[in-house]
Order: structure tokens, then sequence, then C-alpha cells
């Protein structure tokens, strides 16, 4: 038999009650490990796959932890009663949850087997070949689309963006799940009328796209970075104004034609 | 349009109500005396009549004496005092409190209350007349002396009955729309003609169904009263549109309520007159409207459907009704006062459910009072909701919309819980489906129940000192002796020992509520409220002495999650794991922790050593005193008790605490609130009733949190204990869902006079169409566990620390309290910090 719900991962975090990363009530399980290093993440503590030590609120803090998918699955389902009255249920984020395919794989299908809609934060930096056998489990792709300029991509974030931009594509054409293009607003780095209106244009080209959201930027991370004894990448950028981010969504959706919305 | 069922635009507020409120809040409440004056004059001139003969005439002499005014604006009329939100004074039940504080009740944190220097030379005189002669004497003379004794040490305070009126009633509205007094007292004259002279309780029936006649009558003079003021003033008005309206008061005040409601508008006057009057009968709060959406709905629709009346004018008379809640107000002794804080008088009026055939009920005028919340946007009614699976959605939606606001209503309630509770308590099905809700979250059958709600605060906290002391609390046997604490050999000789001091506490409990209940019954019988719940007149009988069909008894507990957390911490520590010693927990609980005493503590231990002394025969002077509290002081805060009480403390943070999910400490504390509910099960109360738990603290887990030592939960002495059945302030640290699954594996249904759950929110949690849609979810979902009740606070914490310190600019800002919403700023300042650390739920977006 599929013994699949022995298949080990790595997570650093649990999250329940999450409102605002797909419908309903959510619990989000975050997986630890990325290929971006986006200067302005706010989970520093994803990046690495090695399990840390990070200082928070003058304790130590053990982050990532290995772990089974059934004792994910326990503690998921304890918000069950929540999932089926707001249609809630698993979102995988991280890090990066394709670089644990395996193990995400065998969460959203102990998802799929207990009744629970799923969810997916993610760049997609990975092969579609991955991408594309986890579609059929996946209810909401929530997928980042930070710069359509691959060089300045790369310059914020240590990665070429074309391989996620052709999947993009690919993950819409296919029909299999309902995808939603996210944009973190990072003054500095495409907080621009004309780095909106690009990737909103792009977003215009998808077949298949439910929403685009615009997240705006915050510093919830800084003292993560110190935790970790990093300096943080951002200094004293402060979030976008809510003037600006108004500015910005009427862009979004004159370009993109779909729904858009500040927020999760 | 919904979905076409119900009307649920939101209907604007009119700049009547915006001034109705400003006139409101012109100036601080005051104390009047004229309801004590005539209420002492005619008990001075009735002495040797029956009490029920007394109570009748009595209230004729205030109704026909009473000045009465009518408020600028408002279209419903009748109130107690002539300065708005002022209060009576009701001297049957206590007068000893009011004349030790009338220095102080201007001037103290909770509710203070101006009062003029003639009132108190008035009331000075009106209350000599009292001493001796009050129910709170009387109640105080029927109990045992270990029974006083636990309430000087604090175990539970019945405070609220024992020097006030009972309240915690909800009549039968629906009767006097449709018969009028007018018709209550034909019912009482026909009873009284088919009594025969062959009953032996003959010459008691006459005198209570006569003193029903009467209290009609007198309510109906009232009304004219108010009739004919209306005339005059209209007759001196010189604007057209002002004496229109006042006409129009008139006719109604003249029609209503002695004869039946023959419009919505003359319904909203008759059902004020009854919220208004059962207030100046007796001093009781809790005097619930309940199902108000429903008996005023035939009213509503019939004037709708012949066009007589339009929604807008409803919605205004509504609003009106809301403000005119906020009118009535009370003064209560500076301890309850903090207990009850906010000026609180909890008319809960609920909307939504089920009628008695089961079937969904909500109607426009459930809508109406949500939006007559948002406009006159103040703490009365107490509106609470009840939620079943019939519930249409979007009135849960428009619920939402009301909880986002900050103003903590509606409180919701879970009808798939709370009717089968009822039932197992005496209830028949298609009552139980009737429920309202009484003050707070005390379920009932409206007009047939004497519930006795809110009966007493007990402190499960107290009980577990006195594992620890073997009985003993400040020098004094107060408890069973259950053994030195040092030879338990179990955990269940230790559970057993609290079972036990338990178990004699509610006792205690016990004898106090019935003997403030006799008293009651012998002093304070009320004529005009009994006409209004059966069977009263049937049986020829007050409520007070066991005329409703339903009575109960219903003190509630509080502390539950401390003492969850203490028992599992003393279980794991000392006995499962072995890391700890029940004597250093001792050690530590004596000292605080290591953390230093208040001096009340240090005066505390030295009397009772100093008593020990005396009691085995030794002479105490001066300097035995002194030595001792020096003793008492070093051990206290020496370096052994310090670094004892700082590793214990480090050990309890590891014990998993009650409210994380996990459910080997949630069912623990589903069995420790049992050592509180299942042994009141057993007792039975003077009107032929049953104890019944609840468990809710009111706002009192804070002042009686100050009269409770170091708990083994970690907790320090003096701190509040946990609200309700929500967990410790702090120990949820999972969120709202693993809160509320924590406290859905309580047994709700045993606690059948209600269970409150609070749970804080930062706005954002409810922004937009999602946000709503998911608190309803939650809402939903708590209770598909089992939960019974369900409020929230919706603030952000920097709003709360802000109104604390500018409180001027904060006036109106309102909170849950427990049970209650609140202007925050009225609060003492230990009850805002309460409820400024409550866990704060908010919404979490880890990533971007």
């Amino acid at each position: 038999m599929d013994n699949y719900l022995q298949t080990k991962g790595r997570i650093f975090d649990i999250q329940r009650y999450s409102i605002h990363d797909g419908t309903g009530i959510r619990t989000i399980v975050f997986l630890k490990g990325c290929h971006l290093r986006c200067r302005w993440c706010c989970n520093p503590e994803s990046q690495e796959y090695e399990i840390q030590n990070m200082t928070i609120g003058g304790k130590d803090k053990i982050v990532g932890e290995d772990v089974t998918v059934e004792e994910v699955m326990k503690t998921v389902m304890k918000d069950l009663p929540y999932y089926k009255r707001t249609n809630g249920g698993l979102t995988l984020s991280g890090g990066e949850f394709l670089n644990q395919p395996e193990f995400a794989l065998a969460l959203l299908r102990a998802a799929k087997a207990n009744g629970i809609t799923t969810a997916v934060e993610t760049t997609s930096n990975a092969d579609f070949k991955v991408i594309e056998k986890m579609l059929p489990y996946i209810d909401q792709y929530l997928m980042d689309i930070k710069h359509m300029d691959s060089n300045k991509h790369e310059k914020f974030t240590q990665s070429k963006n074309e391989l996620l931009i052709e999947n993009a594509m690919k993950i819409s054409k296919s029909g299999l799940t309902e995808l939603s293009i996210r944009v973190p607003v990072v003054p500095g780095f495409n907080d621009t009328p004309e780095e909106i209106r690009a990737i909103a244009r792009y977003t215009k080209t998808l077949p298949n796209v439910k929403r685009m959201h615009l997240l705006p930027y915050h510093n919830f991370g800084y003292d993560k970075y110190i935790g970790l004894g990093r300096d943080y990448p951002m200094g004293s950028v402060p979030s976008p104004s809510n003037e600006k981010m108004n500015e910005l969504l009427e862009i979004a959706k004159q370009e993109s034609l779909v729904e858009c919305q500040i927020g999760g | 349009m919904g979905l076409y069922k119900y009307q649920t635009e939101d209907i604007p507020k009119t700049e009547r109500i915006t001034k109705l409120v400003d006139n409101l809040f012109a100036k601080m409440p005051e104390i009047e005396s004229s309801r004590a004056k005539l209420i002492t004059e005619s008990y001075k001139a009735t002495e040797n009549e029956p009490i029920i003969t007394r109570r009748a005439k009595a209230y004729k002499h205030i109704l026909e004496n009473i000045p009465i005014v009518i408020r600028d604006h408002e279209l419903i009329t009748g109130s107690q005092t002539i300065a708005p939100r002022g209060c009576q004074t009701y001297p049957e039940f206590s007068v000893e409190w009011l004349e030790k504080e009338y220095d102080t009740v201007a001037t103290r944190s909770a509710d203070p209350f101006y009062i003029a220097p003639e009132t108190v030379k008035e009331l000075k005189e009106a209350n000599a007349y009292w001493y001796g002669k009050t129910t709170s004497d009387l109640a105080t003379a029927y109990m045992e002396p270990e029974t006083l004794r636990s309430m000087d040490h604090n175990m539970f305070t019945p405070g609220n009955y024992f020097y006030n009126g009972v309240g915690h009633v909800t009549v039968k509205y629906e009767e006097v729309l449709s018969i009028g007094f007018k018709g209550i007292k034909k019912r009482a004259q026909d009873q009284l003609e088919s009594l025969t002279m062959a009953d032996g309780d003959y010459q008691k029936k006459r005198s209570f169904l006569k003193a029903v006649i009467m209290s009609c009558d007198a309510t109906i003079t009232y009304a004219r009263r108010y009739a004919k003021l209306a005339l005059d003033e209209a007759n001196k008005c010189s604007d057209e549109t002002r004496k229109k309206e006042l006409l129009i008061i008139a006719s109604n005040c003249a029609r209503v309520p002695e004869n039946p409601a023959t419009s919505f508008y003359e319904a909203c006057q008759s059902f004020w007159f009854v919220q208004q009057l059962l207030q100046l009968e007796s001093s009781g709060h809790s005097i619930s409207p309940g199902r108000f959406d429903q008996y005023m709905y035939p009213y509503y629709l019939e004037d709708l459907e012949k066009g007589a009346i339009t929604r807008e004018f409803a919605q205004e008379l509504i609003d009106n009704i809301w403000v005119k809640l906020n009118d009535l107000n009370k003064c209560r002794d500076e301890a309850s006062a903090e207990g009850f804080a906010g000026y609180s008088l909890f008319q809960n009026l609920i909307v939504g459910g089920q009628n008695a055939a089961g079937v969904d009920v909500t109607n426009d005028l459930s809508f109406m009072a949500i939006r007559a919340a948002h406009h006159v946007f103040l703490p009365q009614p107490s509106l609470s909701i009840r939620v079943w699976n019939g519930s249409p959605q979007e009135l849960l939606i428009k619920a939402a919309e009301l909880t986002r606001t900050g103003i903590g209503l509606p409180a919701y309630y879970n009808d798939e819980i709370i009717i089968p509770a009822l039932q197992s308590r005496g209830l028949t099905l298609s009552d139980a489906r009737e429920y309202n809700i009484i003050g707070c979250v005390e379920p009932q059958k409206a007009g047939k129940t004497e519930g006795w709600h809110d009966a007493a605060f007990f402190n499960m906290c107290r009980p577990l000192e006195l594992v620890f002391t073997n009985g003993m609390d400040k020098g004094e046997q107060i408890g069973p002796k259950t053994g030195e604490v040092e030879d338990f050999k179990s955990f269940n000789d230790f559970y057993d020992a609290y079972k036990k001091q338990m178990n004699y506490q509610i006792e205690r409990l016990v004898d106090a509520d019935n003997a403030i209940d006799l008293a009651h019954a012998n002093r304070c019988p009320l004529p005009f409220e009994s006409s209004m719940v059966d069977d009263c007149i049937n049986r020829g009988k007050s409520l007070q002495e066991g005329g409703a069909i339903y009575n109960f008894t219903g003190p509630q507990g509080f502390g539950i999650a401390n003492m969850a957390d203490s028992l599992y911490a003393i279980k794991k520590l000392v006995f499962d794991e072995g890391k700890a010693t029940l004597s250093e927990f001792k050690e530590a609980l004596a000292t605080n922790y290591g953390k230093g005493l208040a001096n009340e503590d240090i005066a505390d231990l030295t009397n009772g050593v100093a008593k020990g002394l005396v009691e085995a025969g030794k002479e105490v002077g001066e300097s035995e005193i002194s030595a001792i509290l020096k003793a008492v002081v070093e051990a206290a805060t020496s370096e052994k008790a310090k670094a004892n009480g700082e590793r214990l403390l480090k050990l309890i943070e590891e014990v998993p605490k009650f409210g994380n999910d996990e459910d080997e400490v949630d069912y623990f504390a589903r069995d420790v609130a049992y050592t509180y509910t299942k042994p009141l099960l057993k007792y039975h109360n003077p009107r032929g009733g049953i104890y019944q738990a609840g468990l809710y603290p009111v706002s009192a887990n804070v002042p009686l949190g100050k009269q409770t030592g170091a708990t083994p939960d970690g907790r320090l002495a003096h701190t509040p204990v946990a609200d309700g059945v929500s967990p410790s302030a702090g120990a949820d640290v999972h969120g709202p869902t693993a809160a509320a699954n924590s406290v859905s594996k309580l047994d709700h249904g045993i606690a059948s006079n209600g269970t409150l759950f609070n749970q804080k929110f930062h706005p954002t949690a409810l922004s937009g169409k999602n946000g709503l849609e998911n608190f309803v979810g939650l809402v939903r979902a708590y209770f598909d566990q089992g939960g019974s009740h369900m409020q929230f606070n919706v603030v952000d914490r920097d709003t709360l620390i802000a109104a604390q310190k500018d409180p001027d600019k904060y006036r109106s800002l309102v909170v849950r309290v427990a049970g209650y919403s609140a202007l925050f700023t009225t609060l003492s300042k230990s009850l805002q910090d309460d409820i400024i650390k409550r866990t704060e739920q908010s919404t979490y977006n880890p990533t971007m």
C-alpha cells in the first residue's frame, strides 16, 4: 500500500486561523527552504533548508522540524469544523513548497483524502514536471510574479524570472487549478506604475486567472533577521502608502482585466 | 434585499436619535430621592398589613406621586428620574452601603453618581426607617454563622440579591400588548372570584390577587399621568411638529398599557412602560426584553400591510426605545459596581432563532434591532442573536457587521446546545425552543420562569487555597480539615481534598442563596412583576414565593481555566514527573512565588500566626506581633523563597495549558468544571426549584481576583482570574480556532445557566466580505462543536491604550466586558487593563 502519510519533510511553522491566503479559514504549513533570496522576505528563517537557531524576544528558538505528513495532518485536521463552514483547508507555503515535492504532494493528497480544500503560495521557480504532478490536488494556486524584468528580478531575488514566467502560462493553460497572481509591492523594486502595468499586462495574457493581488511590503520580518544574526536588507524603507497602493490597484485593474485587490 | 424573504436594507438614522443620545450624556448620572421618600411614607402607613398588600400600596403610592418628565424630542415616553440616566434608590433591599458611601459615590472609579447635598439629607431621613427591615437584614438572620464566615473570607459573594432586588426576568410582554392591564386585571378578578374559603390558602391568595389588581390600576394611572402631561405640554408648545408629536404621545399613553395595542407605535409605548416600571417596582437588573422581534412583529406587520407605518418610522421608534433603555440606571454599592462595571443593566434583547414548533422565525424586526444598535451605539440593550442550523446567513452577516464596529454586540447563542440543556432541566421542548437570554448569558423561557440567574459569584480558586492550608484562611478554619498537603500520596488524594473543599463551600453558597431567597419572599414579593409571569395569577402566589412554572437558582462559578491549569500542573509536576513537591508549591503560594506580598497579606498572615499563638495559650503583645511581622516579611522575600518561586514558575510554564487545543489538558478541564457544576445539581431552592450552574464571571474576575492568593498555574496573588470559560489571559497561543476548540471541550450542556466565551479580535479580522463570512464560519464551527455562547471585542490594542490615557476623547468607546458591553472609559483602571490583556486574536499574514 502507498504509505504516503509517512512521507517526511521539513517545516518551520504551522499557522492556524489564517484568513488571508485562500478561501475561508485555513491552516498554513510553512515548508523550509527556498531558492530565492528576496530582499523583502519577511520569513528569512524559511530560506535555508538547514535547521537554524533564531533568537526571538531574548529566547533561542530552533527553526525547522522534520515531521511526517501524518503528524502535520493531525494538527491541520483540528480545524475541520471551521473548514467545513467556510470552505477552508490546507495552505502550503514556505519557503518554497516545490522544493520538497514528494512531501508537498503527500500533504496535498492527504488533505484531499480528508475532504478539505487546498491552496499553495509559491514562486513556481521549478521544473514544470514537478508542478504538473501536483496540480490535480491544488484548488487554489497563489503565484508570485514579482517583476517582469529578469535582470531586476535577479538583482533583488538572486534568481532570473524566465522559468517562473513560463510556468505561470503553463499552469494557467492547464485549467486544473484556480490561479491568482500575487505581487508584493516593494518600494524601490517594483512600485512604479510601469512595473505594475507590465505584470498586469502579462496577467492579461494568461487564459485562466481568477484574481490579481497587490500585497504591500511591510517590515514585520525585521526582528527575525536580527534573530538570525543577519542585517535587515531593506533598511528603513517604509511600507507603501495607501494612496500609492490605490493608484497601483487602478492600473492593475485597467491592464489585467481581472478582479484585483489589495492584500490577500 | 436579501434572499427576497427579508427586508434587509439599512434604514438611515434620523437627527432625532442623535439629539436623544446627546441629551442622554449631557451630564453625569445622578441619584434622586423621590422613590425612597415615597416608599418610606407608604410603608410607615401600612405597618400592620400583609406584606403583599404593603408592596402593592407602596407601588401605587410611588406611581401616583413620583415626578414625571417627557424628554425633549422623544417619541416614546416614561422615565424613572428627572435627570437623564439618573437612578432611584431601593431602601427596602439594603441601606447600609449607601449610608456609608454618600461621600465617595461621586468620586469612586467604577460607575460614579452625582448626589446633591439635599438628596443626601432626604435619603438619610428615609433610610433611617429601614434599619433592620430590609431583605438584606432578614437574609443575614436566616444564614448559618459558617455561611457568613465563608462570605467574609470571600469564598463566594451573593452580593447581587443580598443587597438588591432580583430582576433577572422576562415577563409576558406579548400579553400586555394583546390584552392590556385591563385584561390582566380581569384575569386576576376572575381568579379572585373563583377562590373558595375551602382553600386553606384563601387569605394569602386573596391578598395576592388584590395586590395584582391594585398594581394594574396603579400602572394605568401612571400612564394617564403621562397622557395628561403630554397634553399640557402640547398646549404650551409653539412648534407645530412637536405639538403634533406630543398629542400622539398623549393619545398613546391614554390607551396603553391599559388597553390592547392597536398599532406598532402603541405597542412600542406599551412595551416601554412595562420595561420601565418593572425596574421602578424593584431594583433588580437584567430585566430582559427577550424576544422583542417576535412579540412586536404582528403589530409591525399589520401596520405595514395596511400602510399605517413606514419602515423608516418603525426604525425610529425602535431606535427611540434603544435610547430609553440606556436612560435607565442603577447605583450599586462600590464593590458590586466593580463586579458589574459600566452602568450596566443587562437588559438582554434577543433576535432570531426558532419558534415553539422548531421553525426559524427571523423577521424584518430582527434586522431592524441590529440596525438600531448601529444607530444608537450604546451598551443597552444587551443585544443577542440566536444561531442554529436554520439561521439565515444574511442575519448572521448583519450581526457580524455590528460585531465589526467594536461595540461588543451582539452576543451569539447556540440553539442546538441551549435547547436540550433547558429540556434537561425540565422545560418542555416547545418552551425550550422559545428561550431567550437573561442578563449576560442565562437562558430561560420568558413569562414562565423565576430563574434567579446570577445568584452568586463562586470563586473556584479559593477552595484550592484551602487545600494548601488544611482549611485555614487568615487564622480561621473556613473549610474542612482535608489533611496536610505534604501528606498526599497521589494526585487523587489531592484532587479529593479539592473536591471536599469545593463541596463544603458550595453548601455554604446554597445556604446563603436560599436564605436570601426566603428574605425576598417574606419581605419583597412583587405583585406587578408577578402579574406578568405564569402561573402566579392562577396559583394566587407571587413569583418570589414560587408562583412561576419554572424555578431555578443559578450561581455562577468562575476560574475554570485557572483551576484546570493549576490542578494539571500539580498532577504533572508533582505526581507524574516528580519535578516538584507539594511543600514546594505550598511555600511558593504562601510567598507569592517569592515576589513579595501585598500589605493585606502580611497583615492577614501576621494575624493568623498571632491568633494561633493566643489559642495555644500564649500571650501575644506588641513586641511578639512585630517579631511575627518581621518573620513573615522575611520569609516571603528570602532568597530561598525567590529561588523556589522562580524554579516553579519555569516548570509551570512548560506544562500544557487549557486553551491550546490539546485534548489531555482540555478534557482535564472538563472534569475540573464538574467539581462545581455537578455538586450543585442536588440542591433545591425554597421556591420548589433546583440549582443549576453557570460558568461566567460578569466582570467580577477582576475584583474577585484581587481577593485571591497565588495559584499553582503560576498566577500571582491578586491578579485577575480567567474570564468565563475563556482560557487564562495570554495562555492560549494558537489562535482563535484552537481556543474555541478547547473551550468547546467543556460540558456546556450541564452549565445550563450559561457559559461565557470571550474572544478579542482586531478589526482587520472582519474586514471585507470574506472577513465577515469567515467570522460567521468561526461562530458556526464553535457552535457545531457544542459551544453555547460567544462574544467578541473588536478593537485594536492601541485604541484601548489611547482611550485609557485620554478618556475624554474616547467617551463613546464601547467594549465587551463579559456578558455585556460598557463604555470603556467608565471602567476601573484594573478592568481596563484586564481587557487590554485578554489575548488579541489578530490576523496574521507572515508571508507576502
